[in-house]
This record gives C-alpha cells, structure tokens and sequence, in this order.
C-alpha cells in the first residue's frame, strides 16, 4: 500500500480531529479544511490524492467544491469520499452527481475508512496507469505514423517515377496508403512507347508488405527504360524477390505490355484475380487468368516467364483488380464476388463510364471503399508521340564515338533464350545525337528483329492474325518452333559515320529466312499492315531510306543526325 | 482456430490439421506442429478438412513446411480442401508445388 496525502474537509472540529488521527495513524499525510472553500484553495496548492469531503459545510458546501475538484484534477483520478450522516437515497445521489466516488457513514470505523482509502488507491493507481499507457500508444501510433509518411515519400519518388499520373489512358483507384497493404501499382513507358503496368500485392501487412515493393519497382523502371521485355523483366523480379524475401513472403502480381502500335496486350498473371481484356465493340470480356506462382516462389531455374497475347482494337480497355476488391465486404459479411463484377460489367453501356460503374457499385456494396483496394483501368488510344526515354545521362558527349562498325551474328541457340535489343540500344546511345530519337531507333529495331525473327527465321506467316482466334494460335506456334529451333540466324550490322555536321548510323538486318514479296507486303492497306503485323508502315515513318534486298532476307535502315546545339 | 499435428505409427507421415480461421493467427502454432518432431517424417499431409478460410499468410505458411520438409524433395500434400480453399489455391497456382486434393 501506498502512503498518501489525504485532505479532509470537514466543518466539524471533534470529527476532524477524530479522521485526521485515524487517517495519520494509517500512515498517510493529513491537510485539513473546514470548508469547500478552503478545500478548494488547499487542494490547488497542495494536490492530495484523496479528499474526504463532508457534504454539509458553511461557505461552500461538499457537492460544489467535489465538483470543483473533479474538474481542476482533470483525467487524473483523484478519488473523493462523502463524510455523510446523511442515509437518503436522493441525498446520497447528490454525491454522487456531483463527482463523489465512495460514501462513509457516521459514526466512523478506522477499519472500514482504511479499505475504502485502500480500494481507492488501487483505483487511482490504475486509472494512472491506463492513462500513461494511453499515452505511450499514442506516441508510438504518432511516430508509426510519421514513419510511414517517411517512407512513402521515399518509395513516391521511386514508384511514381514512372507514367502512372502522366499517362491520359490510365485511370485507378487506390488508397495513398494501399502501399502499406502489400499493394503496388507501376506503370512505365517502353523507349518504344509501348505502355509496361504492373499491379502487385505482398503477402501480409505493414512494413515487411511495403519493404519488397523498392527493389521491384526499381527493377520494373530499370528494366522497362532500357527496352527489356516481359520475360526477362519478370526474371529478374523473380529472382531478386526469390533472394531478399523470405520463405513465406512473396508477391502475388501481373505485368502487361500494352501495345498502340501492335494493337496487342501481352500478360503474365501469377496470383493475381482474373483481370479482363473488354472489348468496346463486342461488349466481350477475355480474362486475364492466372497461369503462375506469384513472384519469389520460384527458383530462377524454374520459373515460368511463359506470357500470353491478346488482340486490342481502339477504345478497347484492360482491368487490373486486387483481391480487395472481390473481397470487399458488407455490413453481413458478404463478399462482393466476382459475380457482382460480372454482373457491372454485363451492366454497363457507355465504356467511358465502366470504371465509375464498378467503383460506385464497391462503394454502395460496403458504404465505403477499403483501403486494400486496386484498381486499374488502361485504354487502349491512338497512339501519341513517342515518349522520351527516361533514362538520365551522366557522360558529357565529349568522348562520343562517330566512325566504327560492329556486326553480329545470333544463332539459333541465342534466338532461343536471348532478346539482344536492349544491349544493342545501349551501344547506340553511346551516340549523344541518337538519343533524341532513342524511342523511334528502339522501335524500329524491334520491329525489324521480330519480322526477321518471326516471319524469317521462324517462317510464321502474319496472315495468321486475322483474328483472335489467329492470333492465339500465332503466339502458340511461335512458342513451339521457338523452343524447336536448332539452326538460322540473325545478323546485325551496324555501321556510324560522320558526316559533315552531324553522323549518320545504318542498321542492318539479315535473316536466314525463305525472304517474302516486298512489293505485294508493302501495297497492303495500313490497318491490315497494323493487325496482321509486319508493322513495315511504322518503320517507313520512323526511319529514312527503308530499302530491303535479297527478296526480303535483309533490311536496311538509316538514321542521320545534325550536330547538337 | 486450432492446429493439432499426428504421426503415423511407422514415424513416416505427419498429418497437420488446421481447424478454423487458417491465417496469421495460426503462425506460431503451425510452425510448432512440424517443428517439435524430432524426427523427420517422409510425407507431410496438411489436413483442411475443418479449416474455414485461409488467406494468403496461409500460403506463406506452407510455403514456410514446404521449405522445411526439404524443398524441392518435398511430399507435401494437402487434403480435404473446400471448394473456396481450393479456388484461392488455385488462383496462387499452389498445385505446382503441392499435392492438392
């Protein structure tokens, strides 16, 4: 038991004699006063822990100055027992309203005044005790809180280095701290202005959900700026997550490459729900299936960078969703469900107003939309001038090489396995007059290394695209001879100049094809170029003196550049 | 929730069966139902016969037995599972690391 300072107000000077000796006797410090005024004064300068307040008292009575106390003592409990030879019960109520905690009945007992101090210590200690707890969670919620916000303008200036709030055919939904659920959101140009997305979702909650997201947002940025492909982006993310995270931590995800110039989007689904492909003509609805374990699982030995292709017209829109959304909950407990999805999509009539469709239909489902919700919407529109390359140049230009050339030849082996794009945009833009035009040079090169690969080496025939189910089957014959492929080859010469003011790179590239027919390709009506693929009108527009030779197995392009300013 | 763990009477199978809410919840006392037996069984059998939801720490968890019971050389199989539990496996693509029926 703790020993205390006990005031006792009482205008009785034999009954203040009488409790102030029991009460010392106890132990406990006695200050004494004979009215509510004077116990008023003596407890704002004194601060006693307990009072003993007689509720009949000249000056100010009992009720007022308990009253009065209770509210100078604030949140700390300062506990105050009636002195009463009072036994009404509306008298006794008074004590009460007026903020009394205990009563003591005349004539006083020692043995029952110390339980009562006693039991009212113990109270007061703990109400001490949640109140300074209370306050420690709340510091630590503040600070938890100021971390976070830390964190998450350091992981802004990553993620969102990307198109993500630039880019006009991209809408989502999603809370500012959706990070701190696991879920992530990137979205990238390709230097061929090509749009790469990927919208992830950690395991678990908190922190240890947000710490992945850095490391695969860097690969995602790295990786798409430089040209790569999905393949090899999901490689890399997947053996990077495989590495840093543990056991049983991973990253459900999709990633997509959205096409404008190919009408086309390639997806890779590992653990994510069903997204869906929605064609604005047909009103049908291919979904984006999960074929994949989610990223980090898997040995990079056996991981599956398998993608499939689906065909895009205008206006044609992609949805992205994470689980928060099909299990987004109801006052019952009611999933929100695919189902329901479905049945928003069915519902809709105006494709421009699908995504508000589906995000009032969550929002009248619950009342209010969680905070682990991700949704993203992306279009497919005419496509825009080519983005500029991201990438940021250190190199002052001065030691810039302007008179060599390289050739290489890719076997069947290393077409196989290896996308030699990326390190072939790099070597070129050693060049500082070529990187103004990074995105047309990377777009014309991809072009260029799919036609020879595909319809060349391969021997696909682009006819095949006519339509979706076309396509499917193109994808899954490339597939198949890809993996089958035991000779051919690529050859790429690559040839730079000066000239007077500025240089001059050709590019050339061979294949080890059957060639087609140039003239009759090259007389087909643009949409037909567009969807069945050669994609030979953009490489016109891109580059300057197209010409092929060998009847069709070489191509040459030439890309000149004026000295900079 | 609750997570009650049994071997065989030849020491060659551990059966785990998880009742209730299979979730964060269940962390502690999963791992405890695999790693207090001192010797190591062929074939883990995870039971859900009883198990009423499972969320994506769940899966984290038997990726957790699936790491412990020796990886790739792992025969981890996991029974009884409803209809839910088996579409959210499904969608996780967990039935290329486990046996799942």
């Amino acid at each position: 038991m703790s020993l205390l300072t006990v005031l006792i107000a009482e205008d009785s000077a034999a009954d203040l004699l009488l409790l102030s000796t029991i009460v010392r006797r106890q132990g406990h410090r006695v200050l004494t006063a004979t009215n509510g005024q004077q116990a008023l004064e003596v407890f704002t300068r004194e601060r006693p822990q307990l009072v003993l307040m007689d509720a009949l008292m000249p000056v100010m009575d009992g009720f007022e100055a308990a009253r009065q106390i209770k509210q100078l003592a604030g949140e700390t409990l300062v506990p105050i027992i009636f002195l009463t030879s009072l036994s009404g019960s509306q008298a006794l109520a008074r004590c009460l309203d007026a903020g009394g905690d205990d009563f003591l009945a005349k004539p006083y007992n020692p043995i029952i005044l110390a339980a009562k101090i006693n039991a009212m210590d113990r109270l007061r200690r703990l109400q001490a005790t949640v109140l300074q707890q209370r306050d420690q969670i709340a510091r630590h919620h503040e600070y938890l809180l100021h971390e976070q916000r830390v964190a998450k303008a350091v992981f802004d200036k990553v993620a969102h280095s990307g198109c993500l709030n630039a880019a006009r055919n991209i809408r989502y939904l999603q809370s500012p701290y959706a990070l701190f659920n696991g879920d992530l959101l990137l979205a990238a140009y390709t230097p061929s202005g090509d749009m790469h997305v990927l919208l992830g979702d950690f395991t678990g909650h908190g922190l240890p959900a947000a710490v992945g997201a850095m490391p695969l947002a860097e690969v995602f940025y790295g990786m798409t700026a430089k040209g790569y492909g999905l393949a090899q982006t999901l490689r890399e993310m997947n053996a990077k997550l495989k590495r840093i995270l543990p056991v049983d931590m991973f990253c459900c995800a999709t990633l997509l490459c959205l096409s404008a110039q190919r009408r086309v989007v390639e997806v890779w689904n590992g653990g994510m729900p069903d997204g869906y492909v929605h064609e604005v003509a047909t009103g049908r609805r291919t979904p984006l299936v999960s074929r994949h374990l989610p990223l980090g699982v898997l040995a990079p030995e056996v991981f599956d960078d398998c993608t499939q292709v689906w065909p895009m017209a205008l206006g044609d829109r992609v949805f992205l969703l994470s689980d928060g959304v099909i299990d987004t909950a109801d006052a019952n407990e009611q999933l929100f469900g695919v189902e329901r999805l479905l049945q928003v999509f069915a519902a809709n009539r105006e494709p421009e107003r699908l995504f508000e469709d589906i995000e009032q239909a969550l929002a009248g489902f619950r009342g209010e939309v969680r905070d682990d919700v991700s949704l993203v919407e992306i279009s497919l529109l005419p496509e825009q001038a080519l983005h500029a390359s991201a990438i940021q140049y250190t190199d002052s230009g001065q030691s810039c090489p302007l008179d060599w050339s390289v050739s290489f030849e890719f076997r069947a082996e290393t077409l196989k396995r290896y996308n030699p794009l990326p390190y072939l945009l790099q070597l070129l833009l050693e060049i500082h007059g070529l990187r103004g035009q990074s995105g047309a040079l990377y777009s014309v090169m991809a072009e260029l290394y799919s036609n020879a690969l595909e319809h060349g080496v391969l021997g696909l025939d682009s006819r095949l695209k006519r339509d979706v189910q076309g396509f499917a089957d193109y994808y899954r014959q490339r597939n198949e001879r890809l993996a089958l492929l035991s000779n051919g080859y690529i050859r790429v010469h690559i040839d730079v100049l000066p000239t007077g003011a500025g240089g001059c790179l050709s590019l050339r590239i061979e294949d080890s094809g059957a060639g087609f027919d140039v003239e009759t390709v090259l007389a087909r009506p643009l949409d037909i170029d567009r969807l069945s693929g050669r994609g030979l009108n953009l490489v016109r527009q891109l580059s300057s003196h197209v010409r092929w030779s060998d009847g069709g197995r070489s191509v040459c392009v030439e890309f000149c550049w004026e000295a900079l300013a | 929730m609750s997570v009650e763990s049994e071997v065989s009477l030849d020491g060659t199978k551990l059966t785990i069966a998880v009742k209730g809410r299979f979730d964060f919840g269940s962390h502690q006392a999963f791992r405890d139902s695999y790693e207090r037996f001192y010797k190591v069984p062929d074939i883990y059998v995870v039971d859900l016969k009883e198990a009423t939801y499972l969320d994506s720490s769940a899966l984290g968890m038997l990726l957790l037995l699936r790491d412990h019971a020796g990886s790739d050389d792992a025969d981890v199989r996991v029974i009884n599972s409803s209809s839910d539990v088996r579409k959210i496996l499904a969608i996780s693509n967990f039935d290329k690391l486990f046996d799942i029926s």
